[in-house]
């Protein structure tokens, strides 16, 4: 079992999904049922094999790639299958292992317009390799392709299956994600030549660049160009146009999906592949990380509290949310870095969940205009219910889990790594926590809209508004008793992260 | 004793020795070719329907000793790749090999997408097939030519039959004019170009690029032998539609039968290539500080017009005719430094070359197959497709993405060869044409992405939304053309074969 896990374990757990892809492409379209229950064979297979790993992780030495195999893949370029995981990777591979799985049972009964169950949940389990597969991944070009393999679905996911205006969200997204990634995969090649060894794998560019292999003007442009690529991504600010059109117009699991893990991809990348390889570029990079971060976190607060639409103000407050998650990259602490990766996970639960109601809401009442509603408390209590604590735990109240991915990112700029500027950091700092303080507005205002008072006339007897249904229990249960169990508990996800953020915070300080 | 005695029994005549197992692709090709013009000429309308199954057959049989070749070269007779012939004017190594390769099986599909097209327009279409085959032969003479005289003949070869195809829907004035636009043209660019190679040949003496090469290193900066080298090169620019050399392509393209458009954009161009990589690679190395800027700016201008018009463009064709403009500049890209790092630029072309092939075909074939159901060209009317032909749209999604260069299919490992041969010198001009080319891919993205919107977002404009029957040699294209730009996207198979390790037939 043990050498199966080690050998074949992450492969099968990546690639599982695909199966079902294979599966259900062979079935006809009309047997809608048989299609669901393929599909969560196929992402629960995935997350059987996935916590078998995780009960199998040797939790002592998570700085250490575990699970690693490769294999030579494109020899010409020395690029190999190279995958692993360790403490970076594993927070963030549990969460797609959770999410999709219960995004898939969500869809039981909420196939959006226009239908084609087949289509939609193969395109799911698609976008879930490429997840799983990004955050595996130890070579650059195979990085590069699962990176690039969600673009895919996520595509069709808008497009056929968004609101309104999703022919332009589909294109918007693809456009911006697509810049962002060839610029990227030119800072690999750069990566790849300039060091004179011909290697994609991380851990060795990390040990040339060390050597000084490359030159330091070298080093600040390929950092730029990963820069773009990852920063598209999360988005930072102002790259981040994509994500509100994006998220708006997405159906509901690609939303989820969206918040949940996409976004991740980009910060992932910021402490798996920019920092580690290039630190002395990090740290020159780092003050303007950590201004777009802060511009990010007030603008998208701005932007939170200028929306009339529910789901757009959860999107914008993505950006905000994001913009914690990097000023904890930017201070280039490992204390920073742990906040980071919490507040990835934290945010992926939290933000997910709140789309998840968001969708629900707008299949009751058909709308998202804040304006119309109000009174979920009284016409949906237990569904009003959980929206309090879904935005209380995204304002960042203490006892669930945005508190952990919010405070520490703060705390972090107090203290940045040595070479970075402490006051401007702190300046930074005062900036953020000013943030938390808009949030808390935006958010309990959308609260108190759409949840209290009584039903406007308009829904006031309307027989298609009822509570949370069955399907929506199974698949909000787990995410919020994990948002109040990481709330309580942090150290679950801080034990896991500490060895390999502090291998990051100590290259870092060694440069200083 | 008469004159004819003496030439006769002059003593230095020597027959050169032919290595007939070399040489057996184009001959099989050419008597399979000729057998096939007398079944036509005995048989007449007996045996029409035969013919594209004859020269599919034909394309086919020569792929044998391709293979032998590759798999045997060094062992099966003795002589070893590169296996050179005619004092070094014909050269047949794994660079020839893989493009005779691609030549042959692109010169089937071409034919699989034509049965049905040509059987149903009631068109000559025996006469048709006959030219394919010749234009495929001139294609293989072209991957192995390493001499003025034959890459010209080669070019030749591939053009005319080309020229007359083109013209070959004889009614419609948008084909005549496709036709003679492409011959005049055509003509035009290979005056100049022979006029180029005189004066290459003027100073070296010699036509075999073996021998021009190093020989011009003493002419590097003479005006007279630069001015041949960039006339020689304008001359393929024209047939790879380089801007600003393309303006024939949309009206050709458009006008001509879809499925010999097919073979211009794909095989014709790629020859095109081929010529253009012989020339510059074998026969002008000493030249590159004059050719790399040149081809730096034509490679930039190809991509950028090429992507801004095709973003315009409302018929599929046109469309893919300039997105194949642009496709063309990437494939210039590489050529902006083959002075640093000619072994790279020499395979990652050659990448591209095979996957564009099959990427392009695919996409051409599914427009052939979607345009018998709808009688357009319109963007517009391929709305509705995933009702009314869900496999189909699956495999033109897969095509369109390629084409943008999205993982896991073919069009990423041939965009990342290019990008990879770019880098690899380390040169500002190198960073700063990858770096055009990596907007550009986004640029393209927008207009592929658009004709997936419409096949999968919009609703078919018509509403008629019964599933239409695909006829089995353009079901068979399809399936190969895609079953190749998906292994080629887990970079299996293409970077074994394209892998070349020296610049063989560099050394006569």
């Amino acid at each position: 079992m043990q050498d199966f896990l080690d050998n074949w374990g992450i492969t099968v757990m990546v690639f599982a999904p695909l199966v079902g892809v294979v599966a259900m492409m062979l079935l006809p379209e009309r047997e809608e049922e048989t299609h669901k229950l393929i599909a969560l064979v196929a992402s629960v297979a995935s997350a059987i094999v996935g916590l078998l790993l995780l009960v199998n992780f040797d939790y002592d030495r998570s700085g250490v790639m575990q699970f690693a195999r490769t294999d030579t893949w494109i020899s010409v370029v020395n690029a190999d299958y190279s995958i692993g995981l360790d403490g970076m990777s594993l927070p963030l591979v549990a969460l797609t292992l959770l999410v999709t799985p219960l995004v898939i049972i969500y869809s039981w009964n909420h196939i959006p317009s226009p239908g084609n169950a087949k289509a939609f949940l193969m395109l799911m389990l698609v976008l879930h390799t490429g997840m799983l597969g990004t955050f595996v991944a130890r070579d650059l070009v195979l990085f590069f392709v699962f990176f690039e393999v969600v673009l895919l679905p996520m595509y069709f996911m808008i497009g056929v299956w968004g609101g309104e205006q999703r022919l332009y969200a589909a294109i918007k997204f693809f456009l911006y994600t697509l810049f962002g990634s060839a610029l990227m995969l030119v800072s690999f090649l750069a990566l790849y030549w300039s060091t004179g060894s011909q290697t994609f794998s991380i851990t060795g560019l990390a040990e040339l660049v060390a050597d000084g292999d490359v030159a330091r003007n070298t080093q600040l442009l390929i950092f730029g160009g990963m820069f773009l690529g990852f920063g598209i991504k999360v988005p930072m600010f102002p790259f981040h146009t994509w994500l509100p059109d994006a998220h708006t117009q997405a159906p509901t699991q690609g939303s989820v999906i969206l918040a949940a893990v996409l976004l991740k991809l980009g910060t992932y990348g910021f402490i798996r592949i920019a920092i580690p390889i290039l630190p002395e570029a990090a740290v020159s990079w780092a003050p303007w990380i950590g201004l777009l971060a802060v511009i990010g976190i007030i603008y998208g607060a701005l932007g939170c509290l200028a929306q009339t639409d529910m789901k757009r103000l959860i999107a914008f407050s993505s950006v905000a949310h994001m913009g914690y998650v990097m000023l904890g990259i930017a201070t280039l602490t490992d204390f920073g870095i742990n906040a980071a990766i919490f507040g990835m996970v934290a945010h992926g639960l939290i933000t997910g969940m709140l789309f998840f109601i968001a969708g629900s809401v707008k299949e009751r009442y058909h709308t998202l205009e804040i304006a119309r509603l109000g009174g979920l408390l009284v016409q949906a209590p237990r569904m009003g219910w959980i929206l309090g604590i879904t935005t209380m735990a995204s304002l960042g109240l203490p006892g669930l889990a945005g508190f952990w991915g919010e405070f520490p990112a703060i705390l972090a700029a107090y203290q940045p790594a040595p070479g970075l500027s402490e006051e401007l950091f702190r300046v930074y700092m005062v900036i953020a926590a000013i943030g938390t303080v808009l949030a808390a507005a935006y958010l309990l205002w959308l609260l108190q809209r759409t949840a209290f008072g009584t039903p406007s006339e308009e829904f006031e007897d309307d027989p298609h508004i009822h509570d949370t249904v069955f399907t929506e229990w199974v698949a909000w249960t787990p995410m919020l008793i994990l948002i109040v169990v990481l709330g309580f508990v942090p150290s679950l996800i801080f034990d896991v992260t500490n060895e390999p953020a502090s291998m990051v915070g100590e290259v870092i300080a060694a440069l200083g | 004793m008469s004159v004819l005695a003496q030439v006769v029994s002059q003593p230095e005549f020597v027959r050169p020795h032919i290595d007939w197992h070399a040489f057996a692709p184009e001959l099989i090709l050419l008597g399979w070719g000729a057998l096939v013009t007398i079944v036509d000429i005995v048989g007449l309308e007996r045996t029409r329907r035969f013919m594209p199954g004859l020269t599919g057959i034909g394309f086919l049989l020569a792929m044998v000793p391709v293979l032998t070749l590759w798999a045997q070269g060094d062992a099966f007779d003795g002589a070893t790749l590169p296996r050179v012939l005619f004092d070094g004017a014909y050269v047949v190594d794994h660079y020839a090999l893989v493009l005779k390769g691609l030549f042959l099986i692109s010169g089937y599909v071409v034919v699989l997408l034509s049965t049905n097209y040509m059987a149903e327009g009631d068109y000559h279409d025996s006469e048709y097939y006959q030219l394919i085959a010749a234009s495929v032969l001139g294609m293989l003479v072209m991957t192995s030519a390493r001499d003025l005289v034959s890459i010209f003949i080669a070019l030749e070869l591939v053009s005319i039959p080309a020229y007359l195809m083109a013209a070959w829907r004889k009614r419609d004035l948008a084909s005549n004019e496709a036709g003679l636009k492409y011959m005049l043209m055509g003509v035009f660019a290979s005056g100049i170009m022979l006029y180029g190679m005189s004066m290459l040949y003027g100073a070296v003496g010699d036509t075999r690029l073996s021998a021009i090469g190093p020989a011009l290193a003493e002419f590097s900066s003479s005006p007279f032998v630069v001015i041949g080298a960039l006339f020689t090169i304008f001359g393929f620019a024209f047939k790879v539609s380089a801007v600003p050399f393309h303006t024939w392509a949309p009206d050709t393209y458009e006008g001509a039968p879809t499925p010999l458009t097919a073979f211009l954009a794909v095989s014709s161009k790629a020859a095109g290539f081929v010529g253009l990589i012989s020339i510059i690679l074998f026969g002008l190395p000493e030249l590159s500080e004059v050719v790399q800027p040149l081809m730096w700016i034509l490679a930039a201008a190809t991509m950028t017009i090429g992507n801004l018009i095709a973003l315009r463009q409302e018929n599929i064709v046109r469309m893919l005719a300039y997105s194949g403009i642009a496709q063309a500049g990437y494939m210039l890209a590489p050529l902006a430094v083959y002075g640093d790092v000619p072994d790279s630029v020499q395979s990652s072309i050659v990448t591209y070359l095979l996957i564009y092939a099959a990427m392009n075909l695919g996409a051409f074939a599914v427009v052939i197959t979607a345009a018998r159901r709808t009688r357009s060209g319109d963007i517009s009317s391929f709305g509705g497709m995933l009702n009314w032909a869900p496999g189909l749209t699956a495999a033109m999604v897969a095509f369109l993405f390629s084409l943008t260069g999205i993982p896991p299919l073919g069009g990423w490992w041939a965009k990342f060869q290019i990008f990879n041969a770019l880098i690899e010198p380390g040169t500002a001009a190198g960073y700063a044409l990858a770096i055009v080319a990596a907007v550009n891919s986004v640029i393209a993205a927008f207009y592929y992405l658009n004709v997936a919107k419409q096949m999968c977002f919009l609703p078919a404009p018509d509403g008629d939304n019964s599933p239409i029957k695909i006829p089995a040699p353009l079901n068979s294209a399809i399936a190969l053309t895609l079953v190749f730009t998906l292994i080629s996207g887990l970079a299996l198979l293409v970077p074994d074969i394209t892998n070349f390790t020296e610049l063989a037939g560099s050394a006569p």
